[in-house]
């Protein structure tokens, strides 16, 4: 994976690409769908200590152990208990030629629906609070702007280091 | 998955036979003589000739071609074998595989050189005086092909076809096992056949028409009558009485001097043996890939899961006695089904041992040394995981007993040994582990060098006591060797510490023992599986963990008062040792209160021990290991998850790691000290 092909938002060639639209805290996040493998209720977690805090505990999904992410750290949105409409998003990444899965805590899961490169425009440089690379587009729509997340952007620094820093310190001993 | 691509089908298969054919190559080097041994190769050559053409290999075809003709000659007493002539095979082999595993289309150049040195070697062979080959006017053969035979793509009218272009045939069929009509399978061969065969054939030349069924089918082959013709090198005037054969069956019989034949008229005895595993019959085994058992054994680790849950319900409802007794039956089912698809990933460690002959060989070629390699427990069972992890430590261990260990042959002849030396290779199952050693007849590790190699490191002080195990395991250091010189096969002080990590990241353990002057001995303990442990299940704050059992030595209590009283040390006396030990609370940050009752549960890894303190002791626990997800690959103190019977996840604690953090918070408060 580098760096060319994690920033790289693929639109078909109408300008359109797939994705499903969710909720952290307040703000819409958006990941490609053809990422996603299941949308799950809460499952129960198992804290791993030493782990970064944007995976901070693992879970059951049917026999695999699954990290469960949680991207309000990497946006720094504040957490929060989680509600009825807490969902689990498992999605699947191409890790070195491995898939690999991972679950995304979310507040809300809205639906699959279709982003258009026309409304959309790259991260500013300035103004914005989140890291810029951890986002691919910005997308208007009639509801609001739809942040569409750059998981691989996001994960890479867990997965085998290459030179980055972690995103968060661990809490190590 | 369910896809199979017939190209890559065929390099599996391509690889197989072209090891057979090295193994049969390597036992010929010790019997230059053996006919079953040349049969086998030229039919391993002949095999994959044909199928290599069939798959678009063409230039492994034409390759093999050179090869296969040159085997022939051998095979028919025309060219003798000799050792050169088996080292040019050899190195024809390793093109082989180049051009099996590659596009196969650039590497001409090299295959020309091997073909040159081949006819090279023909050429330098002497002539065998008499060209030697029985000869025979008639033969009598019977003949019956394996029921399946047919399914399995055989036409036996071909082969009848093809004995009539030996010589003139009268075939007889045997139809007294066809059964009736009712029972009648029309794919399977009932039939049997008689044949008479007249004319100067070699028997070499019938058995070449059955040299793809011989193993499995009933031959027959006598002769019959007296020579009908007083001379066999007139192989024009031969078959008077009959019509002409075929031209290339008197072109061989013109090559064959009358005499007999040494080997017994019953063919029946199958001539693949000698390939040391010998070639499986077929519809005894079936080929399956191995992420297809991976597959399955990921089910009935899920199925396992699902069954302790159904028996914990069924033992709560005490109701419904029904139910009760299907999650028994289910039970004893999900433990029998584990139990069996554990036994089908286990694979014999052959496979493995198989590849060193070849190592040895060109070591001993590269160094001038003789080196006989001799294995045995090689019906030993592995997990096939653990079988595909050892094969690269092994490797070097195996290198460093003929590069370090054997000795040059004038020094063996001064040291008053056999000029060959002698690295002893075996596999045994003791309990839950395999135990592989690799034995040599070397001059030993010299005790001395490592000590001031280890000095020279500042990894013990020069007064330093230290035992002779710990000696010895200096060695697996990183960049710690003391060959004097290095050479192109070890030395360089890589590799060592690479085994003994690997090794231990199998869950493993590794010994050596070496007398100066003797030899050495390195021995690997490595449990049988990596899919399943038996683990004690602990409870540390609100998580859930698993210890792997084997390590675990002995849980003590540990009291208020003890607790409160090595709170600066973290060490306690058990048997007059001092063992230290880690709060795995405080380690895992639980934010919890520490439980009335906590427990000490010592593990140890060879010498080394450390306690860990934990909250709670909830029992034995049969663990299915499922890897941590790479995302948490940055966590050391975790070697993998397990889920439980509730459904919940544990975390299995790496062992090693641990250790290796109780003896560095052990050096650091003797430092303080």
């Amino acid at each position: 994976m580098t760096m060319e092909e994690t920033s790289q938002t693929e639109w078909d060639e109408d300008g359109r690409l797939e994705v499903l639209t969710f909720d952290l805290q307040t703000e819409k996040f958006a990941v490609e769908a053809v990422l996603v493998r299941e949308i799950l209720d809460l499952l129960p977690e198992t804290v791993v200590p030493g782990a970064d805090r944007l995976v901070a505990s693992v879970a059951n999904f049917r026999g695999k152990i699954i990290p469960i992410a949680d991207l309000r750290l990497a946006f720094g949105l504040p957490s929060a208990d989680s509600t009825m409409d807490s969902r689990i998003v498992v999605v699947e990444l191409d890790v070195d030629g491995v898939q690999t899965q991972i679950g995304i805590r979310t507040d809300k899961v809205h639906e699959v629906t279709t982003l258009h490169r026309d409304a959309s425009e790259t991260p500013p440089t300035v103004g914005l609070r989140w890291r810029r690379d951890y986002i691919r587009e910005l997308v208007r729509t009639p509801q609001g702007v739809i942040v569409l997340a750059n998981l691989a952007r996001i994960f890479d620094p867990l997965l085998g280091g290459r030179g980055t820093t972690p995103v968060l310190a661990p809490a190590l001993l | 998955m369910s896809e199979t691509d017939p190209v890559a089908a065929f390099r599996v298969e391509a690889g197989e036979v072209l090891e057979q054919v090295e193994q049969g190559l390597l036992d010929l080097g010790h019997r230059l003589d053996d006919h079953d041994l040349i049969d086998a190769v030229f039919r391993g050559l002949h095999t994959l000739k044909g199928s290599g053409a069939m798959f678009g290999f063409d230039a492994l075809a034409s390759f093999t071609h050179h090869c296969e003709t040159a085997f022939d000659r051998v095979r028919k007493n025309l060219t003798p074998a000799t050792p050169q002539l088996i080292a040019v095979i050899l190195s024809a082999q390793d093109h082989m595989r180049a051009l099996i595993d590659g596009d196969g289309t650039e590497r001409k150049a090299e295959g020309d050189a091997i073909l040159a040195k081949l006819q090279a070697a023909l050429d330098g062979a002497p002539a065998p005086t008499p060209a030697p080959a029985p000869v025979e006017q008639g033969w009598r053969l019977s003949l019956r092909l394996p029921p399946e035979a047919m399914q399995n793509g055989i036409n036996p009218l071909t082969l009848l076809d093809e004995l009539r272009t030996l010589g003139d045939c009268r075939v007889v069929a045997r139809t007294e096992q066809v059964p009736l009509l009712g029972d009648l399978v029309p794919t399977h061969c009932m039939i049997g056949w008689d044949v008479e065969l007249r004319g100067a054939v070699a028997r070499a030349d019938i058995e070449d028409v059955f040299i793809f069924v011989m193993d499995d089918m009933d031959l027959q082959i006598e002769q019959i009558g007296p020579a009908l013709c007083d001379d066999a090198h007139d192989a024009a005037a031969a078959p008077a009485p009959f019509a002409s054969p075929s031209p290339s069956a008197s072109a061989s019989a013109s090559l064959s001097a009358p005499i007999d034949d040494p080997r017994p008229a019953n063919a029946q005895e199958p001539a693949a043996a000698p390939t040391g595993r010998g070639a499986p019959k077929t519809g005894e085994s079936v080929r399956v890939p191995a992420e297809r058992l991976d597959l399955l054994m990921d089910r009935v680790g899920e199925l396992v899961i699902v069954q302790s849950r159904l028996s914990q319900l069924a033992h709560s409802s005490a109701a419904d006695v029904a139910l009760h007794s299907i999650s028994e039956e289910i039970e004893r089912l999900a433990s029998e089904l584990r139990d069996t698809v554990m036994v089908l990933r286990m694979v014999p460690v052959a496979t493995l041992f198989g590849r060193f002959r070849r190592l040895v060989h060109d070591i001993a070629r590269d160094t001038g040394k003789t080196i006989e390699l001799s294995t045995d427990g090689e019906t030993t069972e592995v997990d096939k995981t653990v079988i595909e992890r050892l094969a690269d430590p092994l490797i070097h261990l195996i290198r460093n007993a003929c590069d370090h260990g054997v000795e040059h042959p004038e020094q063996r002849l001064a040291a008053g040994k056999p000029v060959a030396g002698h690295v002893r290779l075996s596999a045994r199952q003791e309990g839950g582990e395999v135990v592989i050693t690799i034995r040599d007849d070397g001059h030993g590790i010299d005790r001395d060098r490592v000590r001031a190699k280890a000095e020279s490191h500042g990894l013990i002080q020069p007064a330093q006591v230290v035992s002779d195990q710990e000696l010895l395991q200096m060695i697996f250091h990183p960049g710690f060797s003391t060959a004097p010189q290095i050479t192109s096969l070890s030395g360089r002080g890589v590799g060592m510490d690479v085994v003994k990590r690997t090794i231990e990241s199998l869950r493993g353990t590794i010994d050596v023992e070496s007398v100066l002057g003797q030899g050495s001995t390195v021995s690997l303990r490595i449990p049988l599986t990596l899919a399943i442990i038996d683990g004690l299940l602990i409870r540390v704050g609100d998580g859930r963990y698993v210890i792997p059992l084997g390590v675990v030595e002995e849980c003590i209590e540990l009291s208020l008062e003890e607790d409160l009283r090595s709170r600066g040390r973290s060490f306690i006396t058990l048997r007059d040792r001092l063992v230290p030990f880690v709060r795995l609370r405080e380690m895992f940050v639980t934010g919890t209160k520490p439980s009335v009752h906590q427990k000490i549960v010592i593990i140890a890894t060879g010498t080394e021990r450390v306690g860990l303190v934990v909250d709670q002791i909830i029992g034995s626990h049969q663990t299915v290991i499922k890897p941590m997800s790479p995302v948490h690959c940055n966590v050391p103190t975790f070697a993998g998850a397990t889920i439980l019977g509730d459904g919940g996840v544990a975390l299995i604690l790496d062992v090693v790691q641990l250790v290796a953090l109780g003896q560095h918070q052990e050096e650091r408060l003797r430092a303080v000290a």
